[in-house]
């Protein structure tokens, strides 16, 4: 059971936080200019790769705040956490 | 009976108290200090077990954890099985059977208690033995957090198993000092007994200690039995120790057979003799130590067979000057005897040939193919493993950030080298916490380390028997043998982890601690491959095996998983209530009255609200309090209907989708201000829903200035339902207008009962004239009881879950979740009228104009009445449908939908249900089928609403 760094609380148990899936992936400007299929990859479409991916994180049973990571799917290793507001990352 | 192989004097057992014990209903007798095995060699009995398979007589093979052979079972003090006999500490009442192959579980609830603990570590050091108590000591002088634990009832590890000196004392006498300057550090725990089981990520170890198990029944009462500590170490200094590794050879299971330094542990620990004529077979120099040992103890050694064509020169000189034979170039290739060794079968080896043997009588044989180091821990913390040719073991082969394997865990067998690894991964791990070391860490000053002859890599001795490895055992307690490999390996099987699980070695008790590494080599040599190829499996926790119970720790019971309760919980338990979980909230779900079933009082409390006065305790329902000058905004976005245009004082029943423009909740919204609602979620919904708003509010629309509380458990909710409720509210309220015109239909008003402050809104989940009561748990029950006086001439019925749903189902109203399951939108449901046409955007819109949402066919909530009056469709049922010349369609009959509801309603006088049905309002009229009990059941669509479809009744 690993520790995750909340940009709030710092490390705490990996079981106070819960998964929210890929991160920067906003919802649209104007979801009724969108095509069926523009939409569809919106509500049902994330990547899934294997090694470093930007993820949104929740720290649901401690301060209840979303943040983001970046996580190694492969190793599981969170290599940094940061901010809904900070620009996403430059991933190698 | 007498200890008939008990020595005269020595080892750390408590010779002047003797306790008695019972095995296979025999009584024996042993001392304090003694393991069950000891106890049991002690009185000259090897046998203990049968094997699963073969029913092979197994007796005791090593002296702890890796004993692959002595597993019993316990009947007092409390039934257990499969325990090890090497593992078992001796006490008063202690009653163990011989194990058949399997153990039985205990038929009684176990009634001791058992907990876990959290603890935080600068340094975590694991094993108490010469390493990692130099460790210890080493972390401790500098001051640094420190965890010590080992799994056996004293620390010395191997020390208490040898001659050891230190200081040119006695070494146990440098433990005893550790041990006590360690205890004089306030920020050390030093545990024994206590078993590091699982190294998970970020120093985070699970370890087991075994808390009154060596008490019996003595045992007291309010400590726990074991406790499971969840050690989270900044660093861990790993020093385990290493397993000695049997060579595999014909019929070399017997009782009498047992690894040579577990010979040693009897004789040193437990003033033991595990036979009284021995042969000793080894490759490498460690087994002559437990050959002179018991030849000074009085045993006599027969031969010391050592299969290195030149053995040990210089151990060899020592052996015989102490007369002890040894045979060098040679192995032994087979044994006799049933239920005890009798005799080895001695054979010179050159070259991997085995020439002609002979028989050498013995009682005890002792084996050593060398060690093993345990490098579980380090291999769980996906440490990755290197072989080392020469030793023929699997060795950490990379440095883990946070973790330090030292002493003979890394593969340093002499005393002086694991002192000092010990102290070197203590000074690492300061090091990489930055705690400057202790001016003063001296080391106690052990023998010069002789170089020991180089060993013999040797798994296996060619089987000369006839038998073709299939008595040659691997894994003794899977009864798997030389021949399962070569099997396996034949059957087109390479990798290591595809042979375990073709043979089961290493799948049972013991995990493979003897069995493993052999497994490795045996596999490599018949695949003609490396073995650093072949590799090992994966080491998985726990290292030795954990109690439920254990893990399970308080979380049992009542205390598995919180009950939560209304403030009236009290009284529905004195009126009778019969409670339903609904989550974790206890409700009641009927109040019987006496003679009552389910059914009957369920019609008299749905009669008593339809056509007089009932109450409900409504306060689990989800409350959130959403303020902010953007609370309107947000709702607008989140409901599929307007919010904003609602008026303060005002009530709107709201529906919620998911991006998918799928429901996922439902309620009613009050306006309390311009900028301030009270959400209304359904009980199971209401934490979801606080997670929905402020996932959206907190990832995507950050700039809206509004926040949201749950408020659940601030307000009692009390519906007051039925015809007379408007009589009884306006009694207990009397400076409130309960008139339609002064309080219409989804409006709240605001009042004071003796100065506490009360909400009542007039909203409706049965169709009757209903006020809702909010007020302070605090004074919940107060307020129930002023209802129920003022609703006694109306006969006040207090009603439950049952008739809630009842009514609700009369009009047509929803469940979310229960009639629907995700993939139902709004208008599935026939409430396009609470989809706003007029906002630009909501959670879900845009998947309304999906072509799929527009089909006809689409599953739609309707309502069923069985057609003979009488039938109760059990929920979940299929609905089929007849082709028009009266057959059912051929199979795979096609389904219309199921039932999500269903009902006996004493309105109707009649059983009916709700249903998802495939194009379901276009069918209303239509007779479909629904199969019960093997019976097709005739059933009429109708629309959902079937009480009250007007909605006449809503005003009184």
């Amino acid at each position: 059971m690993q520790l995750i760094a909340c940009p709030w609380c710092g490390p705490r148990e990996e079981v106070e936080f819960s998964y929210g899936g890929q991160a920067h992936v906003p919802y649209p400007d104007d979801p009724g200019a969108l095509s069926d299929e523009e939409w569809a990859h919106y509500v049902f479409f994330r990547a899934n790769p294997k090694g470093r991916f930007a993820e949104r994180w929740n720290h649901s049973a401690g301060c209840r705040r979303w943040f983001n990571a970046i996580r190694d799917t492969a190793t599981y290793r969170f290599e940094r956490v940061y901010r809904l507001d900070d620009p996403k990352p430059v991933i190698p | 009976m007498t200890s008939t192989s008990r020595t005269p004097e020595g080892g750390r057992i408590d010779r002047a108290t003797t306790v008695e014990f019972t095995f296979d209903g025999q009584t024996l007798t042993g001392h304090p200090g003694d393991t069950l095995a000891s106890a049991l060699l002690a009185s000259g009995r090897h046998r203990v077990a049968t094997s699963i398979k073969l029913g092979r007589p197994r007796g005791i093979a090593a002296a702890w954890a890796e004993d692959p052979g002595g597993l019993v079972q316990i009947e007092e003090p409390f039934p257990e099985p499969m325990l090890l006999a090497t593992t078992v500490e001796l006490h008063d009442g202690l009653a163990a059977h011989a194990l058949p192959g399997q153990g039985r579980l205990a038929d009684v609830p176990d009634s001791a208690r058992y907990d876990a603990v959290h603890h935080h570590v600068d340094v975590l050091v694991v094993g108490a033995g010469p390493a990692g108590l130099a460790a210890a000591l080493t972390a401790a002088r500098a001051g640094a957090r420190v965890a010590l634990v080992d799994e056996q009832s004293e620390a010395g590890g191997s020390l208490l198993s040898g001659t050891d000196r230190l200081d040119g004392v006695p070494a146990l006498q440098w433990v005893a000092a550790a041990v006590a300057e360690l205890a004089g550090h306030p920020e050390v725990l030093h545990l024994q007994r206590t078993t590091a089981f699982g190294s998970y990520d970020d120093g985070f170890v699970l370890a087991l200690e075994r808390r009154t198990d060596h008490l019996g029944a003595a045992a007291p009462k309010h400590v726990s039995r074991q406790r499971v500590w969840r050690i989270r170490a900044r660093s861990i200094v790993v020093a385990t120790g290493a397993h000695e590794r049997p060579v595999v050879f014909a019929d070399n299971d017997r009782p009498g057979i047992m690894l040579a330094g577990a010979a040693r542990t009897f004789l040193h620990r437990y003033g033991v003799l595990p036979g009284r004529q021995a042969v000793v077979f080894t490759t490498n120099d460690s087994a002559y130590d437990a050959a002179l040992d018991l030849h000074r103890a009085g045993v006599r050694v027969q031969a010391l067979v050592d299969a290195r064509p030149e053995g040990s020169p210089r151990r060899r000189e020592e052996c015989e000057h102490a007369g002890i034979r040894v045979l060098s170039g040679a192995v032994v290739t087979g044994t006799q005897g049933v239920e005890r060794v009798t005799h080895a079968l001695v054979a010179p080896f050159a070259d991997g040939e085995v020439g002609a043997g002979s028989a050498i009588a013995c009682d005890l044989l002792l084996v050593s193919g060398g060690w093993n180091p345990a490098v579980h821990l380090f291999s769980q913390a996906r440490g990755r493993l290197r072989y080392d040719e020469a030793l023929g073991a699997f060795l950490p082969g990379e440095e883990l950030d946070g973790l330090a394997v030292t002493g003979s865990a890394a593969g340093v067998f002499d005393l002086a080298g694991c002192l000092a690894d010990g102290q070197r991964g203590a000074g690492a791990a300061l090091g990489a916490l930055a705690i400057p070391p202790a001016g003063e860490d001296r080391l106690p000053a052990a023998p010069e380390p002789v170089v020991p002859a180089a060993p013999l890599v040797l798994w296996r001795v060619p089987d000369t028997s006839g038998a073709e490895g299939s008595t040659s055992f691997v894994d003794l307690q899977r009864d798997a043998t030389v021949a399962d490999i070569a099997r396996a390996v034949g059957a087109g099987l390479r990798s290591i982890e595809h042979v375990k699980r073709y043979t089961t070695i290493g799948t049972a008790h013991d995990q493979g601690k003897t069995s493993g590494v052999l497994t490795s080599g045996i596999t490599a040599e018949l695949l003609g491959i490396p073995v650093q190829d072949t590799g090992t499996t994966t080491f998985r926790p726990p290292y030795t095996p954990v109690a439920f119970a254990a893990l399970a720790g308080r979380d049992r019971g009542r205390l598995f998983d919180p009950e939560r309760v209304t403030a009236l919980h009290e009284w529905h338990v004195a009126a009778g209530a019969v409670f339903e979980d609904v989550g974790q909230w206890k409700r009641p779900r009927y109040y019987p009255q006496p003679g009552e079933d389910m059914e009957a009082a369920v019609l008299r409390e749905c009669a008593a609200a339809r056509t007089g006065v009932g109450i409900l305790d409504g306060s689990t329902l989800g409350k959130i309090d959403v303020q902010g000058p953007d609370a309107a905004v947000l709702l607008d976005l989140l409901y599929t209907n307007l919010m904003s245009s609602l008026k303060v004082g005002s009530v709107r029943y709201g529906v919620m989708c998911g991006v998918d423009g799928m429901v996922i909740d439902d309620g009613t919204v009050l306006r309390l201000a311009e900028d301030r609602f009270l959400v209304l979620t359904t009980t199971g919904g209401a934490a979801k829903i606080l997670d929905w708003m402020e996932e959206w509010v907190q990832t995507e629309w950050p700039e809206l200035r509004v926040h949201c509380t749950s408020v659940t458990e601030q307000w009692v909710t009390l519906p007051v339902v039925g015809p007379r409720s408007r009589d009884v509210v306006g009694a207990v309220f009397p400076q409130v207008d309960v008139s339609t015109e002064a309080f219409p239909f989804m409006t709240w008003r605001d009042t004071t009962l003796d100065g506490v402050p009360v909400r009542l809104a007039r909203i409706s989940f049965s169709g009757e004239l209903a006020f809702e009561v909010y007020v302070n748990p605090w004074y919940a029950v107060a307020v129930w009881q002023r209802l129920l006086e003022a609703g006694r001439p109306y006969g006040i019925t207090p009603y439950g879950t049952e008739t809630m749903h009842v009514l609700r189902a009369e009009k047509g109203y929803p469940i979310i979740g229960q009639d629907t399951d995700g993939t139902v939108t709004p208008h599935d449901l026939g409430m396009a009228w609470a989809v706003s046409k007029k906002k630009p955007d909501f959670i879900g819109k845009r998947s309304f104009t999906r072509p799929a949402n527009a089909d006809p066919l689409r599953k739609q909530l309707v309502g069923l009445l069985p057609v003979d009056g009488q039938t109760v469709l059990p929920e979940g049922s299929q609905i089929v449908e007849f082709l028009p010349d009266g057959e059912l369609p051929p199979p795979p009959v096609p389904m219309l939908g199921h039932v999500t509801s269903s009902y006996r309603s004493a309105a109707l006088a009649r059983p009916f249900a709700l249903a998802l049905v495939k194009g379901g309002r276009s069918r209303v009229g239509d007779t479909v089928h629904v199969p019960v009990d093997g019976t097709l059941v005739p059933v009429e669509v109708t629309g959902s609403v079937l009480v009250d479809p007007e909605g006449a009744r809503r005003d009184g």
